[in-house]
């Protein structure tokens, strides 16, 4: 079915990232596939420590440690960059893959002007002038609106607020015009009129580039209507995996549902309960066999303790791993066995029928 | 706003808090100065959950800390149940500040690393609690029971032994200790996961609730804002635009700045048309040399010349539902106009 034509920009197969620790082995990333086209935008959503960061940093072949082990591939424009020689890898940063971070101040060296900083690549590959170094610096810091850009190119990082510095970590990505960004939680530290253009500005450039995005958020809001696709990740794993509409639309996996339930929504009237889910991800390095979710989830049922459900694409492309996916009868018959059963722990994220949570982290610890 | 005025304050007799023209300037270089809070004018009112929201710098924390004094403010009064206390020495201060608490933003680094949970939820008790080390331990278990951590484990524990969203359950059992009467919560969600988030909000309403304690809280999220709120006040720029009731603010935004929060709020569905091509041009003004009139006017497609020669005040749009706008998006009657 793929012709060369349709050929991804990014091809991800089966990678998995997985550390040794004192306490064990750490799957942080176990065995997740999916495709980027050229200036598609994928929205990588799960809680914090489900593997998000991880993942970006794997493909990227960014520094994870020496207690790291990773497998599977992942071919950018036809060669796998996990076996790449470090040399030739150093060229594609910046250049063809730039990366924005959660932390500005990861990317930012605190000791260099933001001027000098952003059009570095700019000037080691193309050998630009001082004088059009600067004005390059100074389009590209207006490009993410910066207030004084002419002033703020003789700033330091410190000098400048979050917000700033992150906007600044854009310009730099943006410099060299890469093929594809990773943006890791890009405005999470900034406010939603600023977070609402830079996602904007993001998409404009996106376009204007033909450049493809990852776009790692634990915000659904965040890539609602700025996705192509989606894919939820829970404790390392894809558990959902479809067009952003369809995420949305036909929610499939119950994690994903929960996840939606738990925002509040501006539409809500003030005091409205919140559906929280119960307890929190699990342990990485002792896995609860079954679905990793099962502890949480308001349909579990004992397959679900035993057995771990495979991720099931169907027709449409909408993949999910589960066992009573949501929308089906199976799934109605597993709740109401649980509410007849009174399983009420986590019943909270369901149906927004009972809503007293289990409230603590620590106590629904063995349960 | 970007305008002043007190129409939107109720009667002192009937607040807990009442703050008046507030005003906060930090010294920067060059005898230039910082216009944080530029006259804000609040009240709240026992029980009461008040919520502050506003983008990131409009002075939303530094409005929240002059409310305990800390720093106390350039100029203004903060009244608490009718004590003034701009005018307190620094030990009734103090012992005033037992009844109003703050949580902060960063859960984890606003916690010692290096003392034990038991310690950090016990330290206020050491000034002001009983001298009693059992009655101590008590009183620090029973809080932490409160916020869902079962004390028995996290005792000896440190914050790093935590997740986020368990360190700002610390945090808050920590506020609690000393039974206050106000918590002041400065984005205590914004670095949680929107599952914590939902954990925390719905705790903190318990709490409320069980403790009978009023609430101030800060959030850039709207829909955060919303959720927990009773009334709101909407900042920019060190001044307020709009205060209301929350239902009322997010069914009819009266002020231009509040319908561009509304409109940049993520909202997950993507049904919902976003306005993907918007990207302000002009440099956003700054605290140091903001602008005439209407501090919003540089950003509002509103605005007139009127909003560059003259503040906008106060003024009543609809029952508990204020604007400070020469152009509000909702109607005014006539006889609204308070100036104060
Ligand atoms: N160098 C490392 N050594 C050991 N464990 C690690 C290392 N880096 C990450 N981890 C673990 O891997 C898991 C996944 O982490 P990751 O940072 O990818 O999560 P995330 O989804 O990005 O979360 P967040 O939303 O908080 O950024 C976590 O349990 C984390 O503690
Ligand atoms: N100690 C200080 N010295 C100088 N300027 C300060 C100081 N504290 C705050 N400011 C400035 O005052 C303004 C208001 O800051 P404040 O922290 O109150 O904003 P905020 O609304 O809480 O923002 P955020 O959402 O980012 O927390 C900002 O321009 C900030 O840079
Ligand atoms: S129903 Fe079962 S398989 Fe599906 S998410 Fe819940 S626990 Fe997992
Ligand atoms: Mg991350
Ligand atoms: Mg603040």
């Amino acid at each position: 079915m793929t012709s060369a034509r349709d050929e991804p920009l990014l091809a991800v197969r089966d990678l998995h990232t997985h550390f040794s620790i004192n306490a064990g082995l750490l799957r942080a990333v176990d065995g997740v596939s999916f495709d980027l086209r050229a200036g598609q935008t994928l929205g990588i959503v799960g809680e914090s420590g489900s593997g998000k960061t991880v993942l970006s940093r794997t493909i990227m072949r960014l520094n994870l440690g020496n207690n790291v082990h990773t497998s599977g591939q992942a071919r950018f424009d036809g060669q796998d960059l996990l076996t790449l020689p470090m040399s030739e890898m150093t060229e594609i940063w910046g250049q063809e893959i730039a990366m924005v971070f959660q932390d500005p101040m990861t990317s930012l060296n605190p000791v260099v002007k933001i001027g000098r900083q952003v059009t570095e690549h700019v000037r080691k590959h193309f050998g630009v002038s001082k004088k059009e170094a600067r004005t390059l610096a100074v389009e590209l810091l207006k490009s993410v609106r910066i207030p004084e850009a002419e002033v703020t190119i003789g700033s330091y990082p410190h000098e400048l607020s979050g917000g700033m510095r992150q906007r600044v970590s854009i310009a730099i990505a943006l410099a060299c015009s890469p093929k594809l960004l990773f943006a890791d939680e890009p405005t999470t530290a900034l406010d939603v009129t600023v977070q609402h253009q830079i996602l904007n500005l993001l998409g404009i450039q996106q376009s204007e580039r033909n450049m493809a995005m990852v776009l790692v958020t634990h915000d659904l809001g965040v890539v609602a209507g700025r996705t192509d696709e989606i894919i939820v990740m829970y404790a390392g794993k894809i558990v959902e995996q479809a067009s952003t509409d369809q995420i949305f639309q036909k929610t499939s996996h119950p994690y994903t549902e929960a996840l939606l339930r738990s925002i509040p929504k501006t539409d809500q009237p003030s005091h409205t309960r919140l559906a929280a889910i119960a307890g929190r991800p699990p342990n990485l390095i002792t896995m609860p066999t079954g679905c990793a979710f099962s502890p949480r989830c308001p349909y579990a049922q004992d397959r679900c303790f035993e057995e771990e459900p495979p991720l099931q694409i169907n027709q449409d492309g909408h993949a999910a791993a589960c066992w009573y996916q949501v929308g089906t009868a199976e799934n109605q018959e597993a709740w109401d066995k649980n509410l007849a059963a009174g399983r009420l722990s986590t019943m909270a994220v369901a149906k927004g029928q009972i809503v007293d949570e289990v409230p603590t982290d620590l106590t629904t610890g063995s349960s | 706003m970007a305008g002043s005025g007190k129409a939107h304050l109720r009667d002192p007799e009937s607040v807990l808090i009442r703050a008046e023209d507030l005003v906060v300037e930090f010294p920067i270089s060059q005898g230039r100065v910082v216009n944080a809070v530029s006259g804000v004018s609040l009240d709240v009112k026992q029980g009461e959950t008040l919520g502050l929201v506003g983008e990131s710098g409009c002075g939303k924390s530094t409005t929240a800390k002059s409310l305990i004094q800390l720093p106390p403010p350039t100029s203004g009064t903060v009244s608490y149940l009718g004590t003034n206390l701009t005018s307190l020495d620094e030990k009734a201060l103090r012992q005033a500040r037992t009844d109003l608490q703050m949580i902060f933003q960063d859960p984890i680094s606003s916690l010692n690393p290096r003392r034990k949970i038991g310690d950090v939820v016990a330290e206020p008790l050491r000034v002001w609690g009983p001298h009693n080390k059992d009655e101590q331990i008590s009183q620090v278990d029973a809080m932490l029971e409160a916020v869902g951590i079962d004390p028995a484990i996290a005792r000896d524990k440190r914050p790093h032994e935590f997740s986020g969203g368990q360190c700002q359950r610390i945090s808050i059992a920590r506020a609690l200790v000393l039974n206050p009467q106000v918590i002041i919560c400065d984005e205590p969600v914004s670095a949680l996961d929107v599952s914590v988030q939902a954990q925390i909000l719905n705790m903190l309403e318990d709490l409320k609730a069980d403790y009978g304690l009023t609430l101030v809280f800060i959030a850039h999220d709207l829909a955060v804002v919303k959720n927990i709120s009773d009334r709101i006040a909407v900042m920019y720029l060190g001044k307020l635009c709009e205060v209301s009731e929350s239902n009322a603010l997010y069914d009819a935004p009266a002020h231009p700045y509040t319908e561009l929060l509304l409109g940049s709020s993520p909202v997950p569905d993507p049904t919902i048309n976003l306005d993907i091509t918007m990207v302000e041009e002009e440099d956003l003004p700054s605290p140091i040399d903001p602008p005439s009139g209407c501090r919003f006017r540089t950003r509002c497609k509103y605005a007139t010349d009127r909003c560059a020669q003259e503040e906008p005040m106060m003024r009543e749009v609809s029952q508990d539902h204020y604007v400070a706008c020469h152009h509000p998006l909702v109607s005014v009657p006539e006889m609204a106009e308070v100036s104060a």
